[in-house]
């Protein structure tokens, strides 16, 4: 999409209909409310206020006890002292989720950046092309929670690939792994999950970006004389860095919304020793589990603010494009 | 001498290539291999799977099958008991509202994005620049940080166990808006919805008949991401929906919680099989627009 198209657009119109006409134009404007109304209506009730309700739960006592409620009432932030106090202290599964989202996620940009440099490489002119993309982006596809089944099963202890190691001799028979006993291991299966879920979407982000590149830039760089390497590091990277950082991004608020695989595959208890319990596994166990909505409402509130920074990164790359208007 | 130079440099060019298609071949090897491993498993009976790993198909996929979407136990052909598993894990009832919900997620979805970004693209009203702001601030905050909120609400309201409560929310998506908003910059004249109102058509009506055709590509592409996503959708699905509700992922994830190692293996491939595969089907035939759906939505510069 050209920068060109987009700021010229929306310029041309008040110049053209504003000045024949110009009641009549004012007139139209007006019916701009009533198509962006249904949006705006839903957010609110559906998103805004939601929101400003979990927010103000965060300051209040609230919780099931047995099958009495207790309160609600006004703590102020005793509920933030308890989520940084309590035996399971909130840095724990945050560093957790962010331990599991960098597994997946450093390989998945090296990978993808690798493969998107040889998609569109006009040296070597790789064939099969779309089918490659069609077969990386596909677990992408996949449910979630259905994929992390999955290798519950091919993983658990008389699962396939326990079978598989047995018979190539790298553990005796009978004598599993048992993969979902140990921290590393589990932790690292998420990852690799992960991993399969996106290496396939971000290589074509990244392809995108590296055909935005003024191609003549690379003919430059052969023509000079530099190598692959040379190439990739003197032109591709720094032209790629904008992109590179909006992938990154984007995938850490992802990844601190992480959800489906770990919890389905330790089936909520974060198993072993909630060394895999995420962020958002803890939120949804305060509120299906303990029922402690003062905590969830604070714990949303931290979860808003680490979201919300990062947020703001993506905001202002993408306004960026709009700056012209 | 520079033939030779040539020469060293494409047989390099070979090599380089070799190995891009050796690593290209097995990470799709690696996409592909759990699925392979699924549907094949998903044939065998739960003996032979424990007994070890086959590389080939067995013949137990329809008994498999059958367990699995029957509700009452019936008797084989040697009077032996076969235990169905469709009253606990109702998977046939899953799909179906799965593709229920889904779909009328899509529709909604994609109608209202397109509807608002019209709004924000062809009028100029007051609050047009704060309103397109809003959404693009609000594009990136996670869902789960408002659930509490959105859990009370929906008790008030009376739609706890709802599937309005998955389909009225997906009229405001902020990220499907701003990929329409950026398909109309690229795609929509102004000159269009003049002729239309020259004709004599009302707002509504043009945005209906005149600019919803032309905006079908960008529909289309939204319609897919958005039906798997609210098709994949587990976590707000698993606090409001009861039994008699359950969606794919609900299912599947009832199963998980089942004593594990007393359960039959083979049923649980099939149920996995049977999750997966609709959307793997659809996916064969859709994946070229899918793929450049993402491409398009990727273009920042």
């Amino acid at each position: 999409m050209s920068d060109k198209k987009i700021t010229k657009a929306p310029a041309e119109k008040p110049l053209k209909a504003g000045k024949k006409e110009k009641h009549k134009t004012v007139q139209y404007d007006r019916w701009g409310y009533f198509f962006i109304a249904p949006f705006f209506l839903i957010y609110v009730i559906f998103s805004l206020i939601p929101l400003v309700t979990t927010f103000f739960y965060g300051f209040f006592e609230y919780y099931r006890q047995g099958l009495n409620w207790i309160g609600p009432k006004f703590v102020g932030f005793q509920n933030y002292a308890a989520i940084f106090n309590a035996d399971d202290n909130i840095a724990k599964y945050f560093l957790n989720t962010i331990i599991m989202w960098a597994i997946g996620f450093i390989p998945q940009i090296l990978v993808s950046l690798m493969l998107a440099v040889w998609f569109t490489n006009t040296e070597l002119k790789l064939k099969a092309q779309q089918f490659f993309k069609t077969v990386i982006y596909m677990p992408n596809l996949i449910m979630a929670s259905a994929f992390a089944m999955l290798f519950f099963t091919l993983f658990s202890p008389n699962g396939p690939i326990e079978l598989l190691i047995q018979r190539a001799g790298l553990r005796a028979a009978g004598d599993p792994i048992r993969f979902f006993t140990h921290a590393g291991w589990t932790r690292v299966l998420v990852g690799v999950m992960n991993f399969m879920m996106w290496y396939g979407n971000t290589t074509i982000l990244l392809m995108a970006g590296i055909m935005g590149i003024d191609n003549s830039l690379f003919e430059a760089a052969r023509i000079d004389g530099a190598s692959p390497m040379q190439t990739f590091f003197k032109v591709t990277i720094p032209l790629l860095m904008p992109i590179f950082v909006y992938v990154m991004i984007t995938s850490l608020i992802g990844g601190i919304q992480m959800f489906d695989v770990p919890q389905i595959l330790t089936k909520g208890s974060g198993a072993p020793n909630r060394t895999t319990m995420t962020i958002i596994m803890k939120l949804n166990n305060y509120l299906t589990i303990s029922r402690n909505y003062g905590r969830a409402g604070s714990m949303s509130v931290l979860i808003f603010a680490v979201t919300g920074v990062l947020s703001g990164l993506v905001y202002k790359m993408t306004m960026a494009q709009y700056k012209n208007k | 001498m520079d033939e030779i130079k040539y020469a060293s440099q494409s047989k390099t060019l070979i090599v380089r290539r070799f190995f891009c298609y050796l690593v290209l071949t097995l990470l799709a090897i690696i996409s592909l291999f759990p699925f392979y491993i699924l549907i094949i498993n998903s044939t065998h009976s739960h003996m032979e799977i424990q007994t070890g790993f086959n590389a080939l198909p067995g013949k137990s996929v329809g008994i498999n099958f059958l367990q699995l979407v029957r509700t009452q136990e019936w008797r084989g052909p040697n009077g032996e008991v076969i235990k169905a598993f469709g009253k606990n894990y109702p998977i046939v009832r899953g799909l179906i509202n799965s593709l229920f919900v889904s779909t009328l997620c899509a529709l909604v979805t994609t109608y209202f994005s397109a509807m608002t970004s019209y709004g924000l693209y062809m009028y100029n009203f007051k609050l047009k620049k704060a309103a397109f702001r809003f959404i693009l601030a609000v594009m990136m905050v996670p869902t789960q940080v408002s659930t509490l909120g959105f859990y009370q609400l929906l008790r008030k309201m009376n739609l706890m166990n709802n599937y309005l409560a998955l389909i009225v929310p997906a009229i405001a998506a902020p990220a499907v808006f701003f990929y329409m908003y950026q398909a109309m910059e690229a795609t929509l004249p102004y000159s269009i919805v003049e002729a239309s109102r020259v004709d004599g058509c009302n707002e509504f009506r043009t945005f209906n008949v005149v600019v919803l055709p032309m905006m079908k590509p960008a529909i289309a592409v939204q319609a897919i991401f958005s039906f798997v996503s609210s098709w994949n959708n587990y976590f707000i699905p698993s606090l409001i929906l009861e039994k008699d509700h359950w969606t794919v992922p609900l299912v599947v994830a009832a199963a998980r919680s089942a004593d594990y190692m007393s359960f039959n293996m083979a049923i649980i491939y099939i149920l996995l099989t049977v999750a997966i595969i609709p959307l793997l089907i659809a996916y064969m035939f859709l994946s070229k627009s899918i793929i450049a759906g993402v491409t398009a939505g990727g273009v920042k510069e």
